[in-house]
């Protein structure tokens, strides 16, 4: 029973850091622009059909197509902020919810028209190849999707730690009129955050699309799940997003093992309300 | 100089008038004698049910030719319940608005049951062409007909066929965990399970019932639940998209059972199923109802589809097909007893339907008083070669079963 109990912790936990790669970059984006991008989900599940589609065509493994998928959602961001998103910042939140919205709604019936409703996977040769370690199966596809996302994520802080454009991110995060004051270009590391953001997504979706079958479907229950995680870490830390991933993952393996599958969400949802109830700023996030 | 008078007298006038008269009305007598039936088939064409409820929607497609060569006439709304009921209640609503005077539909049981308010309200017949909630027919609706079996009935034939497997094969199994989706339809099939097996005789104990959400992306910790208690038999209640998730995770976690059987359910017989596992698809039971082969209906329906759907195999979509043809056909064949579309009466020829030649392996679909067919029988389906392949009933077979699954090493 160790064994199994040890199973399912190390399952939601590998689950848990691409979880928390995906809402990491609905993080960085509200924390330094302050706009909550509710076609979050709706882009996940794009990155995962890019990565299908590159599989398919050039025999792409995921874990290679992370870094061109990646690339082309950081310019895709980068020029969706500078010409859809940029006019509603400082506007109205109702306005910002309503456009994030309809964006959704375009790219989930776009899926559906291209794609269709069946699920697409992604078949790899390692696909249904697992390590036994003692008495516990671990797939091989989760430890190298979840070694991905920590490579990913450890990058993305070095970066905000370490470079001239990293650390004037976070000076407008900080000092919004500090950072306009001192000559920095607010609108173009505006941009530079969407992309970094979206650079997220793409790079957790093709990640995700090694674990889950591309589905248009997905998408609302993976807005959903980037919120619910970023709630529970804290809205604007990177590592909170990290171990909010982790909790909603191996919360809900957990519970879908020991009460029932049909309630792991349930779970997380519940874990959202006590953390929401006892520190609304979230784990790691600052005091509101 | 004579003169030639043609002029015409009252009696030639008359005749005259009438003969104008009937040749003017001969296309409205003409149009009231080919008048066709207007059914809204309303189905699951997009969200998580699309991929049966566009299977579904093909067979609609190739019935109205199929149904013309067999001389009747109809024609049909295609509606997009987009798997969700309150949708399925308006577009029904506006369908009725819009001159349809029966309903098909609607693959999905929460779907139908909303579908069934409205034709009650309306006075419309509606057919179930499937959905296996009981409540369907057990809510005293007066104008519904279900040519599908209960989630009951499902069960109870599904098991009668897995006994009949298990001594065909001569394997042993002794113990068996039942995972199902958590939605109406596999409740539906819960509650069937939790009835009848009791007292079906069965050769195994049922150790669990596992439910799993349906929307889940991946269903690790069921299977980690499933192989902790080490069953023999997997017995299965999924869609394909779940189907190919527990496959999947079941091998990686080299779980290997005597065999996968689904008692009555879709998903290990979808061509989306097929693709993405491919021969790891194979040697997986479903005991369900299924197409006859030997039927000439079913035969002038294969060639139709296979003609107009060349994409989509009929041997992996004869069941969605299949039924959703049969349930437009009862229309039909009610609609040319009655000799009217009007509600109440049309209603009546569908409760006193008895139709020999269908699709669908079975007697002749005949209602009860509840409007319910109950004489709906399952055979044992069996994948091979990626092809949902007869292996019981005998007579009905084209291979013989196969169990244990050889496992899985192999197969890759």
């Amino acid at each position: 029973m160790a064994a199994i109990t040890l199973n399912v912790i190390v399952q939601g936990l590998l689950t848990g850091l691409v979880y928390g790669l995906m809402a990491l970059g609905l993080s960085v984006i509200f924390g330094v622009m302050r706009v909550v991008n509710f076609a979050h989900g709706e882009l996940t599940v794009v990155a995962m059909y890019a990565a299908f589609i590159l599989f398919e065509i050039l025999h792409l493994d995921p874990l290679i197509a992370l870094l061109p998928v990646a690339a082309v959602f950081f310019g895709v961001g980068y020029l969706l902020q500078r010409t859809l998103i940029s006019p509603f910042i400082g506007r109205a939140e109702h306005e910002q919810f309503i456009l994030l919205v309809g964006l959704a709604t375009v790219i989930v019936n776009g899926l559906l028209m291209i794609f269709g409703p069946d699920a697409r996977p992604i078949n790899l040769s390692y696909s249904f190849d697992s390590y036994a370690v003692g008495g516990i199966f671990i797939d091989k596809v989760r430890v190298l999707a979840a070694i991905a996302a920590v490579a990913v994520a450890a990058a993305l802080f070095l970066f905000f730690r370490y470079t001239r454009t990293g650390t004037a991110i976070r000076a407008c995060a900080d000092n919004l009129t500090g950072a306009a004051v001192v000559g920095l270009n607010v609108k173009q590391l505006y941009a530079v955050t969407f992309g970094i953001g979206l650079a997220c997504v793409g790079a957790a979706g093709t990640l995700m699309a090694t674990i889950a079958d591309a589905s248009p479907s997905l998408a609302q229950a993976y807005t959903l799940l980037a919120f619910t995680i970023v709630i529970v870490g804290g809205l604007g830390s990177m590592v909170g997003a990290l171990i909010g991933g982790v909790l909603i993952g191996v919360s809900e393996a957990l519970a879908g093992f020991y009460v029932q599958p049909s309630m792991k969400s349930m779970f997380s949802f519940a874990l959202l309300i006590i953390v929401l109830v006892l520190r609304p700023q979230g784990l790691m996030g600052r005091r509101l | 100089m004579p003169t030639d008078y043609h002029g015409f007298s009252r009696r030639q006038l008359l005749a005259g008038t009438a003969a104008g008269t009937a040749f003017l009305a001969m296309p409205s007598i003409i149009r009231a004698q080919t008048q066709s039936l207007k059914i809204a088939v309303v189905l699951p064409q997009s969200g998580y049910l699309a991929q049966a409820g566009q299977s579904c929607h093909r067979g609609a497609l190739v019935s109205s030719s199929v149904l013309a060569d067999f001389g009747h006439k109809v024609e049909l709304m295609h509606i997009d319940m987009e798997s969700n009921p309150d949708v399925a209640r308006t577009q029904t609503e506006r369908a009725i608005n819009e001159g349809a005077q029966c309903v098909v539909g609607a693959f999905d049981s929460a779907g139908t049951l909303a579908i069934a308010q409205v034709c009650e309200q309306r006075q419309v017949p509606l057919i179930v062409n499937i959905g296996a909630a009981p409540q369907l027919t057990e809510q005293g609706y007066k104008f519904l007909v279900r040519n599908f079996p209960t989630g009951g009935m499902l069960v109870s034939n599904g098991l009668k066929q897995i006994k009949t497997l298990i001594e065909a094969t001569k394997v042993a199994p002794k113990t068996a965990v039942f995972l199902h989706a958590n939605d109406n339809f596999g409740m539906a099939q819960r509650h069937g399970m939790d009835k009848v097996f009791p007292t079906a005789g069965m050769p195994f104990k049922l150790l669990d019932s596992i439910p799993y959400d349906p929307k889940a992306q991946d269903l690790s910790v069921e299977v980690t639940k499933i192989r902790g208690l080490n069953p023999d038999l997997l017995l299965v209640v999924t869609r394909a998209a779940d189907a190919i998730k527990l496959v999947r995770d079941i091998v990686r976690q080299k779980f290997q059972p005597m065999g996968i059987i689904s008692p009555g359910a879709p998903g290990l017989y979808d061509e989306e199923f097929y693709k993405a596992l491919g021969p790891l698809a194979d040697y997986h039971v479903d005991a369900i109802p299924w197409a006859n082969p030997k039927s000439k209906v079913t035969q002038a329906l294969q060639a139709a589809y296979k003609k107009q759907q060349p994409s989509y195999r009929f041997a992996v979509e004869c069941f969605n097909v299949g039924f959703t043809f049969d349930a437009l056909l009862i229309a039909a064949d009610a609609f040319k007893r009655a000799g009217t579309a009007t509600g109440p009466e049309l209603m009546q020829a569908l409760k006193a339907t008895n139709l020999t030649d269908h699709a669908m392996i079975g007697p002749p679909i005949k209602f009860d008083e509840k409007g319910q067919n109950v004489d709906i029988p399952s055979s044992c389906v069996q994948n091979r070669a990626q092809t949902p392949t007869v292996v019981l009933p005998a007579d009905v077979a084209t291979m013989t079963p196969v169990l244990p699954e050889p496992p899985w090493q192999g197969r890759t």
